[in-house]
């Protein structure tokens, strides 16, 4: 085979290179990586179900308690009188307006966060001397209870919703922030290098490679930030009640707090807790899984 | 098709005596540490010609991929000069270094963008660049549902987008497995014929390195110096069997253990 001539040389090449064609096609089927998705019964069995027991579970035994007499009625009602409290409120129409006046605000004030925590966190994660100069005060910020922000808030900018946005801002920009910066910070450097040699230099490499490859990260961030929003302004309508803010979840809770309304207080807790849930579980949660499965990120158990 | 391929090639051969690829010219490279300053390539001086496939052959520590990422103008020298006039020239690595929320034809395509490709090309060439390393079909297909060989060509495909007259080859089939790096060897061999971009490999395996290579460059290791030169005639395309692949490959492993065996000497 060594001392080929020219002429054997070509051949071998052709039928070669059929040969090298035919086995490449069989080891990319071998070592093809099957990806299955779970079929839907599996996944209202396994996603669906075990929350919705736990919460069957948690109205068998809040009923046991108020059954078994283990206090009195005003201070632990039973889930019925929640519910008519809740019905109530429903036919006279104020119900969703309340909640509302409180979603609106958190999700506008979540925007503004994402609008200013973003090129924050991009520029402490990148900007060595303004991490070294910020970077502590941005983490211990998040630490803070917002709720402390409320008194100076009401002081500097009075009863009314720029306080709430302020309070808002406080509580969720560091999160956003903070999670951009783990993001970048979690970036394989090979992706940096392989953006180099690229050509993907100054914006553009923030643009095509750091944002893309922190964005999981960056989501976990946001999703927290959200958190922090809807916390932030609960303490907010909580303590800074006036009439002319608005009827809100938080001073729902107030107001039945006031009344010696049992079943109210129940009900804003219950309503402040759903919506939390509600927006995670719409927006973040399949953003979430969007982007780490398409990363193949998503491992199944 | 193939007899046009051999005559581009010995064009090739004729532009080499005019130009180069690269040039490296006495690069010292040196890393400060707590301990001082370490040399870990001293007075490397090279020529990459256009269309010619040379590999860097060494034992850890030698500095090859050190000098891979100089060239590749991700670090700079200490001393000496590196030229590639064809511009910046591409990268493919150990790991793929895909990027995953791409999927394998927009990986090729951020490449094309970023090299100032017209957004109505893009996609065709895409898809001719899959076609080239066989990989047609899998232009919407994610990173990770491609195996690790469809990686590394896929890599392959991107790096060849930038359309750059040198590759750079840093161990890309390392972590393969020995069936599939096979067949990347012939890939990679037929793939260099057809575009006749000049290639600079870096490798630990011998056999690699004789089955691919026109040149052998042998790297001594701490510091990195240029320690022997082979010219490999054995007619491509090879196979890493083959009794002169062996033999050449023979040859060289003895020099590469004198050099390592210098090291334990101290």
């Amino acid at each position: 085979m060594a001392s080929t001539e020219v002429r054997d040389d070509v051949a071998k090449a052709g039928t070669k290179a059929d040969d090298l064609a035919g086995l490449e096609a069989g080891l990319d089927a071998l070592d093809a990586v099957q990806v299955n998705r779970t079929p839907l019964r599996q996944v209202l069995l396994q996603k669906v179900l075990p929350p919705v027991l736990a919460v069957a579970l948690v109205l068998v035994v809040w009923q046991l308690l108020v059954q078994a007499k283990v206090t009195e009625d005003y201070k632990l009602p039973a889930p019925s009188a929640v519910w008519d409290s809740a019905a109530e409120q429903w036919v006279q129409g104020t119900l969703l307006d309340v909640v509302w006046t409180s979603v609106s605000r958190g999700l506008l004030g979540f925007l503004l966060a994402l609008a200013i925590g973003t090129p924050l966190g991009l520029i402490v994660a990148r900007v060595k001397f303004v991490r070294a100069a910020i970077g502590p005060i941005l983490s211990g910020l998040q630490a803070l209870p917002s709720v402390a922000w409320v008194a100076p808030a009401v002081i500097w900018l009075g009863l009314n919703d720029s306080m709430m946005y302020a309070v808002i801002l406080l509580g969720a920009v560091p999160s956003i922030a903070n999670g951009l910066v783990s993001g970048v910070d979690q970036v394989p450097p090979l992706f940096l290098r392989a953006g180099r040699t690229l050509g993907a230099t100054g914006f553009r490499g923030i643009w095509h490679v750091v944002m893309p490859a922190a964005l999981p990260g960056y989501l976990a961030g946001l999703k927290q930030g959200w958190a922090f929003s809807w916390r932030s302004l609960m303490a907010a309508e909580i303590i800074a009640s006036s009439p002319e803010l608005g009827l809100g979840l938080g001073q729902l809770l107030e107001n039945g707090r006031n009344n010696a309304d049992m079943p109210g207080v129940l009900l804003a807790i219950i309503l402040i807790l759903i919506v939390g849930i509600a927006i995670d579980l719409l927006i973040f949660s399949p953003l979430e899984r969007r982007v780490l499965r398409s990363r193949g990120l998503l491992v199944k158990s | 098709m193939t007899s046009t391929l051999t005559k581009e090639k010995s064009q090739a051969d004729d532009r080499a005596t005019v130009t180069h690829a690269a040039r490296i010219e006495h690069v010292s490279k040196s890393f400060g540490g707590p301990s001082g300053q370490q040399l870990v390539l001293d007075d490397i001086t090279l020529d990459v010609a256009p269309g010619e496939f040379v590999t860097l052959l060494g034992a850890s520590g030698c500095g090859k991929s050190t000098l891979l990422n100089l060239v590749a103008g991700l670090d700079r020298p200490t001393a000496g000069s590196i030229a590639t006039p064809g511009g910046r020239p591409a990268l493919m690595f150990q790991e793929h270094a895909l990027f995953p929320w791409l999927t394998a034809g927009k990986n090729i395509e951020l490449a094309l963008r970023l090299r100032g490709v017209a957004k109505s090309e893009r996609r065709a060439e895409a898809e001719r660049l899959l076609e080239l390393v066989r990989l047609q079909g899998a232009y919407g297909k994610r990173v990770h549902e491609l195996s690790g060989g469809m990686r590394q060509r896929v890599a392959l495909a991107r790096a060849l987008a930038q359309d750059s007259e040198l590759l750079l080859m840093d161990e890309p089939f390392a972590a393969l497995d020995a069936i599939t790096r096979d067949v990347l060897h012939d890939e990679l061999t037929r793939i260099w014929r057809e575009t006749n971009v000049s290639v600079l490999f870096v490798t630990h395996n011998v056999r690699e390195a004789v089955r691919l290579a026109q040149r052998v460059v042998l790297l001594s290791s701490r510091p990195g110096r240029i320690a022997h030169e082979w010219t490999v005639d054995i007619p491509q395309p090879r196979r890493i069997e083959d009794a002169e692949v062996a033999e050449l490959s023979v040859e060289i492993t003895e020099q590469l253990r004198g050099e390592i065996r210098r090291h334990g000497q101290h």
